[in-house]
């Protein structure tokens, strides 16, 4: 799905939020993670390494997603813990390569380990997908130079969606910013590739937002001069 | 001021102004929430807030209570022991009160119940109303506050057959929830940091309360805050504090229970604390009424200790709350304690009295480790469980649940206001 921010045309601002549903899978053991993983809907792949920037949990500094956070407190097995942990899903253009990379990794571990560890029923993992609600959030933004002021202001849902979510519906994985300016000719490359330089995967939501308005104010105050 | 707005210095505008947007879809719809007390319990005390909450974001919002004799509290004191896996007796004459109650009790609802566009039914104890409300037009909610991850078998069996005709459940967690043929919708509740028990207290007033309980201020003290029920452990909790007063003898223990007009469990349970406090002076034992609100916070704010050693837990509020007054906590490792305490982070997960004792006593000798948890406990509890964002959890649902099932639901076209 396209976002209808076209060239020229004022960037239309719209805000998210997720509903988490549990899907009533889950997984007691590596083989079965890896079952899981394989047969869940693609949505919860999307959950579970980007919803937990969106609902209740602890910023854990080593693990970004749940299934690196699951091998490591549950499992207590490090090295898969350390090579999901390394997942960068900002790297695959769609939740299948994201499935397929983490297919590849915990069947490699499972060719390594003697015995698949078991983890307590009470620690087992739970696959859980998400419905996301997008909604306008009463604002345009009419030049690209007005994005320094308005993004600090913007709620963290506004964020998710513009810059994260839109990966999966902008073509070449662009979030919405990047797919705005691009209708503006070559005018704001360098700034395109300033956010392009913007790690979403390792911040909190308002760490990010943080981050996208530094970048918008330094390029504008440097044009400015 | 508008009661949402007074939310904007503790969560920012930004939170405020996403909350109108989404609400902006819900104008005027009507949504009735439904359980079984007014006072006492997390429940009454997250509906209070949310209720007003929804109708200021232009939600025609209400809340009812039903009501029941002895006999009805005493089955679904049952049930909810039942729920978390202890067996329980199921007789016929109880079963027959409960169904009976909800009946009547629905004889009074009924009108309202069936014209609304939603029903939030909360906990078992009004579960069977939707059965006496044929001519519903709206959607039905279950929602399930306890944890239901491992049921006395015969309890759900018996509770199952009327939650499979709602739309779709709510659980706190994941690890909660059982099997049902309809959407499992996952949300944490939350405190509301506006409310007596959550809000700033002065000095004094804790002062205050710290001499009006004879608690010595020049004393380390150590505190939980709970029903007096047997999976809250307060037993393993007294004894936690005499294997940590053999290393700290100066520590004072206080174990602070409200009751709830749904529980008659609570008379047995104070009767063994008392037995096994055994007169010891430090400890003290305080039965204080549901609406004690500024003596629970001001005790949550003078503890130098926070425990709350659960053995089964729904989500464990008194947790939050501790959190929120940037203590860290020492936890049960079990349900929805897990998702706030994370160890060595906001606090500590113990499974046994030993291990309580050890934390106890390793917060005790590490004053600033315990500060600086209790500042991260603050701010995890600041992004995730407040009202607020219970709040835009339960929009979200409500908008999903008028939409199907798909993965996205957008709306190209701004609410009419």
């Amino acid at each position: 799905m396209l976002l209808k921010n076209n060239a020229r045309e004022p960037f239309t601002v719209k805000d998210c939020s997720l509903v988490a549903i549990a899907t009533g899978r889950k997984a007691q053991n590596l083989r079965e993670l890896v079952e899981g993983v394989r047969q869940i809907h693609r949505g919860s792949i999307y959950y579970h390494f980007w919803g937990g920037l969106l609902r209740p949990n602890f910023d854990d500094p080593q693990f970004h997603n749940d299934f690196a956070v699951w091998s490591h407190y549950a499992l207590h097995d490090d090295i898969l813990a350390e090579r999901l942990a390394v997942i960068d899903p900002t790297d695959f253009y769609t939740l299948e390569l994201l499935r397929q990379e983490l297919i590849e990794i915990i069947e490699q571990r499972l060719e390594e380990v003697i015995r698949p560890l078991w983890v307590p029923e009470d620690t087992q993992f739970h696959f859980i997908r998400s419905q996301i609600v997008v909604f306008h959030a009463n604002k345009n933004i009419e030049h690209p130079k007005d994005l320094a002021e308005a993004v600090p202001q913007l709620p963290v849902g506004c964020i998710f969606y513009h810059f994260i979510d839109a990966r999966r519906r902008q073509p070449k994985a662009l979030d919405d910013f990047r797919a705005w300016l691009a209708g503006f000719g070559d005018t704001y490359e360098e700034l395109s590739f300033l956010l392009a330089s913007v790690d979403p995967y390792f911040v909190t939501l308002r760490e990010l937002r943080q981050q996208l308005a530094d970048v918008f104010r330094h390029y504008f105050r440097q044009v400015a001069r | 001021m508008s009661i949402i707005e007074e939310y904007a210095p503790i969560v920012g505008e930004d939170m405020i102004e996403h909350l109108r947007e989404l609400a902006g879809h819900l104008d005027g719809m009507k949504v009735v929430h439904v359980n079984s007390t007014k006072v006492g319990g997390g429940v009454a005390e997250i509906l209070v807030k949310l209720v007003p909450l929804m109708r200021d974001l232009g939600l025609d919002a209400q809340w009812e209570v039903i009501r029941g004799e002895e006999k009805f509290y005493e089955c679904t004191k049952n049930f909810h022991n039942g729920s978390q896996g202890r067996p329980v007796p199921m007789s016929e004459s109880l079963l027959k009160v409960y169904e009976e109650t909800n009946a009547e009790n629905a004889e009074e609802l009924r009108a309202m119940l069936e014209e609304a566009d939603l029903v939030f039914i909360h906990d078992p104890q009004p579960l069977p109303l939707l059965r006496f409300c044929p001519n519903r037009k709206g959607k039905w909610v279950w929602r399930c506050h306890i944890d239901l991850s491992h049921p006395y078998r015969p309890v759900w069996r018996y509770l199952r057959k009327f939650v499979e005709d709602y739309d779709a459940s709510i659980f706190s967690l994941a690890d909660f929830a059982q099997q049902l043929p309809h959407n499992l919708y996952l949300i944490p509740p939350s405190i509301d940091p506006l409310s007596e028990k959550n809000m700033e207290l002065d000095e004094t007033e804790v002062d205050a309360v710290k001499e009006k309980f004879n608690l010595d201020p020049e004393r380390p003290l150590m505190l939980q805050i709970s029903r007096f029920d047997r999976f809250k452990d307060p037993v393993g909790v007294i004894r936690a504090y005499r294997l940590a007063k053999t290393f700290a003898p100066a520590l004072q223990l206080v174990l602070a229970g409200g009751g709830a007009t749904d529980d008659p469990e609570g008379d047995a349970v104070l009767t063994e604390v008392r037995a096994e406090a055994n007169n010891d002076k430090d400890i003290h034992i305080l039965l204080l009424p549901s609406d004690a609100h500024r003596i629970v916070n001001a005790l949550q704010r003078a503890a130098d200790i926070t425990v709350q050693k659960s053995i089964k837990e729904g989500f464990g509020l008194t947790v939050t709350e501790a959190m929120w007054k940037g203590k860290a906590v020492i936890g049960g490792n079990t349900g929805g304690i897990r998702l706030q305490v994370v160890n060595h982070h906001t606090g500590f997960l113990v499974s046994t009295p030993e291990g309580a004792a050890m934390r106890i006593r390793h917060l005790l000798q590490r004053p600033e480790k315990a500060r600086e948890m209790g500042r991260k406990a603050k701010e995890f509890v600041r992004d995730n469980f407040l009202i607020t964002r219970h709040l835009k959890e339960y929009l979200s649902l409500m908008v999903a649940l008028f939409h199907g099932d798909e993965e996205r639901i957008e709306f190209e076209m701004k609410p009419d206001r």
